[in-house]
């Protein structure tokens, strides 16, 4: 009896829908992409209902966490403009090597007297430099009240907009350093800001 | 590559030269392998579930002037924050009505806004007013978790204020300070 011989076939798949699909999917989350940002401390941001999404210009955030401050502004041009000025009020010089990191950093927790050493440290140092926060102290050394008050004005100037400040806490963090952050807020007359959180759904 | 070739072999001798069709296929499977790769990539590195914003007001404060409204105590509820996730609240001054000591969440706080903001309509016919006072050994979450539930219950009229010592008293008198 002859053996039923099986055709041999090709084993080539047709890859054009695959690839079309793919490429799709790369779009997408290429175009939605946003980085992570690394903060320099952990902040595990507590849990809310609320859902109001974060605006991408003219928005500065205090991150809390382990009893420091650290500040962030958004936008380069802002963040220049800001350095200037304080660098004018504390008159310190920056170089324009050092506005220009100092334009790509994200958040950052250094004193004012310190910044210029760390603006200076090479990358790789830098993400392993700790951070001792910006001082917030309630009665004279108040450098974040400043941080703040030049961001908003840099902002104005800019863009003629009002920053919209944002704090971002820790949600093991203590009252007091939050009370801390709220009163510098609060001298400048800012009493509406934003916290940060997490969405969560509401459980009936 | 990963292709075989069918076509056939051609007629062998005579008639015209034909040249070969050539397969117009392409072999896709790097490209899809490169694909793949940067969507894994981009995938990991996104974040995808962004963080909201919670809008907070708080009461001017004049630093120069100290001036304060005072607000009927018949329609405000004051809550003050403790420490291990606990809090109290009453109505009225403090002192007069003894304090509930209870937690956060559905069952905790919000049921009791629910409860003292219908009682509050119904026996003077206006919203309830809530006070905040977090204490030194309440943290950040606990404020978050309050200003939530009052978000949640639709308390519109609420304020965060600084604790007074009566209020550490009370606290510590529970225990949860």
């Amino acid at each position: 009896m002859p053996r039923v011989k099986v055709g041999r076939k090709s084993t080539a798949i047709d890859m054009t829908a695959m690839c079309d699909v793919a490429f799709l999917l790369l779009t997408f989350f290429i175009l939605s992409a946003k980085p992570k940002t690394q903060d320099p401390v952990q902040a595990a941001v507590p849990a809310s209902t609320s859902n109001f999404a974060i605006p991408e210009n003219d928005f500065s955030t205090i991150t809390v966490g382990q009893g420091k401050a650290f500040f962030n502004v958004q936008g380069a041009d802002v963040r220049v403009q800001t350095l200037k000025q304080m660098g004018l009020k504390y008159k310190i010089a920056f170089t324009p090597d050092e506005e220009k990191v100092f334009a790509n950093t994200e958040s950052f927790g250094v004193p004012i007297n310190v910044l210029k050493q760390f603006l200076n440290l090479p990358n790789e140092q830098k993400s392993n430099y700790k951070q001792p926060g910006i001082p917030v102290d309630t009665t004279a050394n108040n450098e974040l009240s400043d941080w703040v008050h030049e961001a908003r004005v840099a902002d104005k100037y800019l863009h003629n907009a009002d920053l919209h400040i944002a704090i971002k806490g820790d949600s093991k963090e203590e009252y007091p350093t939050i009370h801390k952050i709220i009163s510098t807020l609060q001298k400048q007359k800012v009493n509406k800001f934003s916290l940060i959180t997490n969405l969560k759904t509401v459980t009936k | 590559m990963a292709e075989l070739d069918t076509s056939g072999g051609g007629k062998k001798g005579g008639g015209k030269v034909r040249s070969k069709k050539q397969s117009t296929r392409v072999d896709l499977t790097a490209m899809v392998d490169l694909a793949f790769l940067l969507i894994t990539f981009f995938i990991l590195t996104t974040t995808l579930q962004k963080p909201k914003a919670m809008d907070l007001v708080m009461p001017d404060k004049d630093e120069k002037t100290k001036q304060q409204l005072p607000v009927k105590q018949s329609t405000t509820m004051t809550i003050l924050l403790g420490s291990n996730n606990q809090l109290e609240w009453f109505v009225g001054i403090a002192g007069a009505t003894p304090p509930t000591k209870e937690g956060y969440g559905k069952n905790g706080i919000r049921a009791t806004l629910f409860e003292q903001a219908k009682k509050i309509k119904a026996t003077t016919g206006e919203d309830m007013m809530v006070i905040i006072k977090p204490s030194d050994k309440s943290n950040y979450n606990n404020m978050v978790s309050v200003m939530d539930e009052l978000n949640i219950t639709g308390n519109i009229r609420r304020a965060i204020v600084d604790i007074t010592p009566a209020d550490i008293g009370l606290l510590k008198r529970d225990g949860i300070y």
